[in-house]
């Protein structure tokens, strides 16, 4: 490894030796084309051309009312296939295609990082095969189906928990089985380094843009950034932006499920302690003997025991501030949102809605700035958003 | 017949060490057969008569799988074996308690196969400490490469552990040298791509990186990972190989027999026989 991959002491690469070359190989090629000028050039084409960047920072005039205090929505639901996930395969797709890769391999929870994974490996010719618990099979029929128009095969998992975690598992063994052709695109800022800072870089593109928006819009900084994190892709793309930035407050919001004071939650960083899982050192969601224990969030997305290694080093440094709303909440911040602005988020967007309301009651200020990163769209949640509201659709 | 008297521990009130074992059964011509199961598969006490088993059979040396929730280097076999273990109520405290039962009827060498969080979750220090406590030989943590092993490797001499690591057909020549560097008691070669599982043949490939690992160290090479017949561990061990695991293909007989544990013991007992014959 040319470069540690540590965050403080978060991070590195905790995986069997059989993959430790393709790390090698990996962090080779991404150090050498993330600022190639072909490279970036051909990748800010596709952002544009194929996924729809940039995404607008839009001022939410009646939630800011409501709120009492000025909110921005980050609109990446308005990107190709409906979420930030896309920025992520993009420049993981075309690395693989630039390191001759001759198959993409991918986990997916909800669906949304395997459908970003599907339509780019269609758009570039690549072979791909997408892991997905049996269980998320069943409850995200649709976009499995979506997946495979766009020529990708879904693999269902039935071991462990048969979900994401072991999704993941899964798509470790594989790639373990088929390193030397395939390249795993994992779908967030987890894992063994250099996906951490790799991903963390192709989702830069949010912070980036929205913190020259802000200043042109408002002409200053925004007081605070709130995104969800499940793993923490779309929160590290937005805080990417202004982590340098001492005075924004930067806030992640973890799925809390019931409640993290139950056992039903997915809130690694509120409720987790250290450990090791998936490739790094970070916190995780485990027992008194190490073993991990199953999340839970009515948001697919952010129904994970672990949490990208970063995080757990901005939390332990005291850069960002994480914090837990519950399903209920959650489900209100969506209503909210689709009411007041006519957007219906992602529940796992709902997540950053409702905590920015209970943040706003605190800070009682209309001067201040805040800008929400709407990772994605509602559209998959409709089924069970309708049936949580007790509604026949 | 063997040629040498094997002793308990009590009797002799010594664990043989790897290196012991190694020149022993080098000098019988033979190479090292090396049985694996998960501690507590399908329970604490079946287990432990399935590692009797093993050693009344001709084990050389012992391989115990630690169970761990989500053991990413392990295919299908192995990691049902865990899940019916964990789901059996192991803890990491018991599978000492395992050892220490293991130890009461056998001297021969016990490496421990584990997933790098439980050992981080306890703590370094005390999870080596007790390692030692049992009378364990070896530790191969299957997600620990070399270059987070600072710790690990410190913990292992200071508690007079062997800290195994793997090298496998993708690994440079260069990594082997700081590999064996920081490796001791033996080098665990992974035969085949791929995770742990039954396979059908022995490939040229496991082989030629038996021959290649071979140029870079004197420590005694174990190949683990698809060796699941008589045929394969003939295989290696005429290769230049110093010993085989055989992990999958034994468990698979337990998942098999699961509703009647005797048939299984003592269809392990006949595998086990033949496996260790094919060393010879």
């Amino acid at each position: 490894m040319i470069t540690e991959g540590k965050f403080g002491k978060y991070g590195g690469i905790f995986v069997p030796e059989l993959i430790i070359p393709a790390l090698e190989e990996l962090e080779g090629a991404f150090l050498r084309y993330k600022d190639d000028e072909k490279f970036t050039k051909e990748l800010e084409f596709y952002l544009r051309e194929f996924a729809g960047r940039p995404t607008s920072l839009y001022f939410a005039k009646n939630l800011s009312k409501k709120f009492g205090c000025k909110i921005y929505l980050k609109r990446e639901d308005m990107l190709h296939t409906g979420a930030h996930k896309i920025n992520n395969t993009l420049g993981q797709g075309l690395l693989a295609k630039y390191m001759g890769k001759k198959r993409l391999m991918a986990e997916t929870g909800a669906g949304q990082h395997g459908i970003a994974t599907a339509v780019v490996g269609a758009m570039l010719s690549i072979p791909t095969e997408v892991y997905m618990g049996i269980e998320d099979v069943e409850r995200q029929k649709l976009n499995v189906f979506r997946m495979e128009l766009s020529g990708s095969h879904v693999i269902p998992v039935e071991t462990g928990s048969k979900t994401l975690k072991d999704a993941i598992n899964e798509a470790f063994r594989d790639w373990i089985t088929n390193v030397e052709t395939t390249h795993y695109l994992i779908g967030s800022t987890m894992g063994p380094h250099p996906y951490p800072i790799m991903v963390k870089h192709f989702q830069s593109v949010i912070g980036n843009e929205a913190r020259k928006q802000i200043l042109e819009k408002e002409g200053k900084l925004p007081d605070a950034v709130i995104a969800c994190v499940g793993g923490g892709s779309n929160a590290m793309g937005v805080f990417s932006g202004f982590i340098e930035d001492k005075d924004v407050e930067l806030i992640g919001v973890e799925g809390g499920g019931d409640g993290i004071e139950t056992e039903r939650t997915g809130a690694t960083l509120c409720k987790g302690t250290e450990g090791i899982l998936h490739g790094s050192l970070s916190f995780v969601l485990q027992d008194d003997n190490g073993q991990i224990s199953e999340a839970h969030s009515v948001s697919a997305g952010l129904d994970y025991p672990g949490v990208g290694p970063e995080h757990a080093h901005l939390k332990i440094t005291g850069r960002a501030n994480y914090v837990a709303v519950t399903n209920q909440e959650a489900l209100r911040g969506f209503e909210l949102l689709s009411k007041y602005e006519g957007i219906i988020p992602a529940l796992e967007s709902a997540h950053a809605v409702a905590y920015a309301e209970k943040y706003s009651k605190v800070i009682e200020n209309s001067e201040k700035t805040i800008i929400i990163n709407l990772s994605g769209r509602g559209d998959k949640d409709m089924f069970l958003v309708a049936k949580e509201m007790g509604v026949e659709v | 017949m063997k040629s040498h008297q094997r002793y308990t521990a009590e009797e002799k009130n010594v664990v043989q060490g790897y290196s012991e074992m190694f020149l022993d059964v080098k000098n019988r011509g033979e190479g090292a057969f090396i049985p694996f199961t998960v501690a507590g598969d399908p329970d604490f006490e079946t287990s432990l008569k399935i590692v009797q088993q093993y050693v009344d059979s001709g084990a050389d040396a012992l391989e115990i799988g630690f169970p761990f929730s989500d053991p990413v280097a392990d295919g299908p076999s192995v990691q049902a074996a865990d899940i019916r273990s964990l789901n059996s109520g192991m803890t990491t405290e018991r599978c000492f308690e395992f050892i220490d039962r293991i130890r009461k009827f056998t001297s021969i060498p016990i490496g421990i196969l584990v997933y790098y969080n439980l050992i981080y979750k306890i703590g370094l220090e005390e999870f080596y400490r007790k390692a030692r406590k049992s009378g364990i030989n070896g530790i191969l943590a299957a997600d620990l490469p070399p270059e987070e092993s600072n710790d690990a490797v410190y913990m292992a001499k200071k508690y007079k552990i062997n800290q195994i690591f793997m090298v496998a057909q993708t690994t440079s020549n260069q990594r082997i040298n700081e590999v064996v560097k920081r490796c001791s008691g033996f080098l665990y070669v992974v035969a085949v791509m791929g995770v742990t599982g039954a396979r059908s043949d022995i490939k040229k490939s496991t082989v030629d990186l038996i021959k290649r690992v071979k140029n870079h160290t004197k420590l005694p090479l174990v190949v683990g990972f698809g060796i699941s017949k008589p045929e394969h561990v003939s295989d290696v061990i005429k290769s230049g190989a110093d010993g085989a695991i055989v992990a999958s293909a034994i468990i698979d007989i337990i998942t098999d027999k699961l509703d009647d544990m005797d048939v299984a013991k003592d269809e392990i007992g006949s595998f086990c026989r033949e496996l260790k014959h094919s060393t010879k």
